[in-house]
């Protein structure tokens, strides 16, 4: 009896010396998350707040949701709300047939050296800054200099156009830009999952003597269906995020052009470091963060029920 | 065997990839034409594929300011390696972690992790945190801690690697003999995961040469202008040109400040530099990113 009790003890012992070192190793990170992500957590009560910068976070008095209520009543609610969603609808849709047509057309690519060149080179835009990335627009775009209006539009006998002044020419070369910054990321990732699909279903086929236009139709597309569901699903939750860089670099945060290119990413930026104010640019953000979270566990349940293996968490 | 089908289809495929490879980098090649166009030619005849002038003074340009720009290499430097050692070490550590999921309360921090990809206090609450509680604005933290210094996605990546490809085995031996756990970890586990790390370690650090939003919103120009990366220097010229030349001024005296810059080209040859390093270093680190890029999207 007493025996069994020393070695139970000791077995304790041992397991306590064992453990503390995987606390060690995740306080690090802990307090990362802490300071990061859990402290502004806590911020956000200052959207609840008639916030007065110098009496602090915490000695401001509460307001309620009038914060809210302001910003609902500006029509810049409406459209940051409407360029964010759309923006992203659109450029799923896009991305999505862009990257599969190259992934498709990179699979049949017989040549190992062209194929590796080519993956390479359209990967290339996805590893540059945003900053940069406004750069080059910059130089096509640019009213005095660009090469559209300097070298292609008189070739072609059009009337030059003032790029960064006109509003309605932009949901189209963000789409465009957008795509061209990230085709390379997603095809990649529809590369990998063709590459996946078991050779004997094309040899199969091939026996029947299916051509390969009906190889792709009848194999490869319906194949690609569960990634592309999972992509949908993943950007789905993603919906009220932009990428601020795409719409504050690009566009050069060019006022005339906010009716269609101010998403809410770019409108808290706006408010809380141009305009110091701190109750709707709280508003908003809080806004984005608390739609978004909805947004990401409704489809995570969704994805859940479909399959669920690729559930996020 | 080589049949018609086959021929047009290679024909077909191969040329929508050329199709696109060229729309991938035609913008590169219009910015490094642009940067080596004369000034005075660029400004009339604006920026083309073929220049009836070529010319270095951008770049001269640069070299004479290379205080200002050099500094800025400088600081996109030192931050990248500090963020990414600093990050893959808070990573691997935390991976570990909670890869035993045995260990009591190990679920608990998963799930703290997991949390923070799904809501986040955004920006405002973040700002209001870092500037008044923590106090970084104008320090070099500015560019390294909000935000990039962990990345959740990448940690589970890195607990994917442990749990799956490093054998229970060699790790419950390396117990028997009496080793310890930082001591299995450094010695068994991350020799094996080297694969994984540099993946994630050159993700972490093309995130960090590429920065320039923790710049914008951390540093100013009065307090932070010596912080500033080359990232950050690009986003300030592409407001407001002068801002290179002042800033040059200040520091290098009136002797410089007299010449007079190429304002069109000097934008695309600052561009340039920027994006060099990454040109140049891609093509050894491609398999890397595809293997990231990969790993991201194929989920465990």
């Amino acid at each position: 009896m007493k025996g069994k009790e020393t070695r139970t003890a000791g077995r304790t012992k041992v397991r306590i010396s064992r453990i503390w070192p995987y606390y060690l190793m995740v306080l690090p990170g802990l307090l990362y998350l802490l300071i990061n992500n859990y402290m502004p957590m806590f911020g956000i009560v200052i959207a609840f707040k008639d916030m007065n910068y110098s009496k602090g976070i915490f000695g401001s008095d509460w307001c309620g949701f009038k914060n809210f209520r302001f910003l609902f009543g500006t029509k810049d609610a409406w459209s940051i709300t409407r360029n964010t969603i759309g923006y992203n609808i659109a450029f799923f849709v896009v991305g999505t047939v862009l990257a599969i047509l190259l992934a498709i057309c990179m699979n049949e690519v017989r040549s190992k050296v062209a194929s590796k060149v080519y993956q390479t080179l359209i990967l290339l835009p996805y590893l540059i800054s945003w900053v940069v990335v406004s750069y080059l627009a910059y130089a096509f775009l640019s009213g005095e200099n660009g090469f559209l209006n300097k070298s292609l539009f008189p070739l072609l006998g059009l009337n030059p156009v003032g790029w960064y002044q006109e509003k309605e020419y932009w949901p189209v070369i963000l789409v465009i830009v957008q795509a061209w910054k990230s085709v390379g990321y997603s095809m990649i990732i529809y590369f990998s999952s063709i590459v996946g699909i078991s050779q004997d279903y094309f040899e199969a086929a091939r026996i029947d003597g299916a051509t390969k236009w009906k190889q792709i139709r009848h194999i490869t597309l319906p194949l690609l269906k569960p990634t592309v569901i999972t992509m949908f699903i993943l950007s789905v939750g993603q919906v009220f995020r932009s990428d601020f860089g795409l719409f504050y670099q690009v566009t050069r945060n060019s006022g005339a052009l906010y009716e269609y290119t101010r998403t809410i990413d770019v409108y808290v930026y706006q408010a809380l470091m141009k305009n110091a104010d701190y109750s709707m640019s709280g508003a908003a953000s809080v806004y984005q963060s608390v739609c978004g979270f909805i947004l990401i566990v409704a489809a995570n349940a969704i994805v859940k029920k479909y399959s669920e293996s690729s559930a996020l968490f | 065997m080589k049949t018609r089908e086959y021929k047009i289809t290679q024909v077909l495929v191969n040329a929508i990839c050329i199709i696109a490879t060229f729309c991938a980098i035609i913008p590169f090649v219009l910015l490094i034409v642009g940067s080596f166009t004369d000034d005075k030619w660029a400004s009339t005849h604006g920026f083309t594929f073929f220049p009836g002038e070529w010319s270095l003074d951008a770049y001269r340009y640069i070299a004479m300011k290379w205080e200002t720009i050099g500094h800025a290499y400088l600081m996109t430097i030192v931050v990248t390696l500090i963020g990414t050692v600093a990050a893959l070490f808070i990573a691997v550590l935390f991976a570990y972690g909670i890869s035993k999921q045995h260990i009591p309360g190990m679920k608990i921090v998963s799930f703290l992790l997991v949390f923070t990809m799904l809501f986040n206090g955004g920006l405002v609450a973040t700002y209001y945190c870092y500037t008044n509680i923590l106090g970084i604005k104008d320090t070099i933290w500015a560019l390294i801690l909000p935000n990039m210094m962990m990345n959740a996605f990448n940690v589970i990546l890195i607990r994917n690697y442990f749990v799956n490809s490093i054998p229970a085995s060699l790790e419950e031996a390396a117990r028997i003999d009496g080793a310890g756990e930082f001591k299995i970890l450094g010695m068994i586990v991350l020799p094996l995961s080297k694969p994984i790390l540099a993946t994630i370690g050159l993700m972490t650090a093309l995130a960090y040469w590429n920065d320039w939003q923790n710049g914008l919103y951390y540093l100013t120009a009065r307090g932070g202008a010596s912080y500033y990366t080359i990232q950050i220097v690009l986003n300030n010229i592409n407001d407001d040109i002068k801002a290179l030349a002042a800033a040059a001024t200040s520091s290098s005296g009136s002797l410089s400040a007299n010449v007079s810059m190429p304002s069109t080209t000097i934008r695309m040859a600052i561009a340039v530099v920027g994006v060099l390093p990454i040109l140049v270093m891609y093509p050894f680190f491609q398999r890397y990113f595809v293997k990231g890029i990969t790993l991201g999207g194929v989920k465990e």
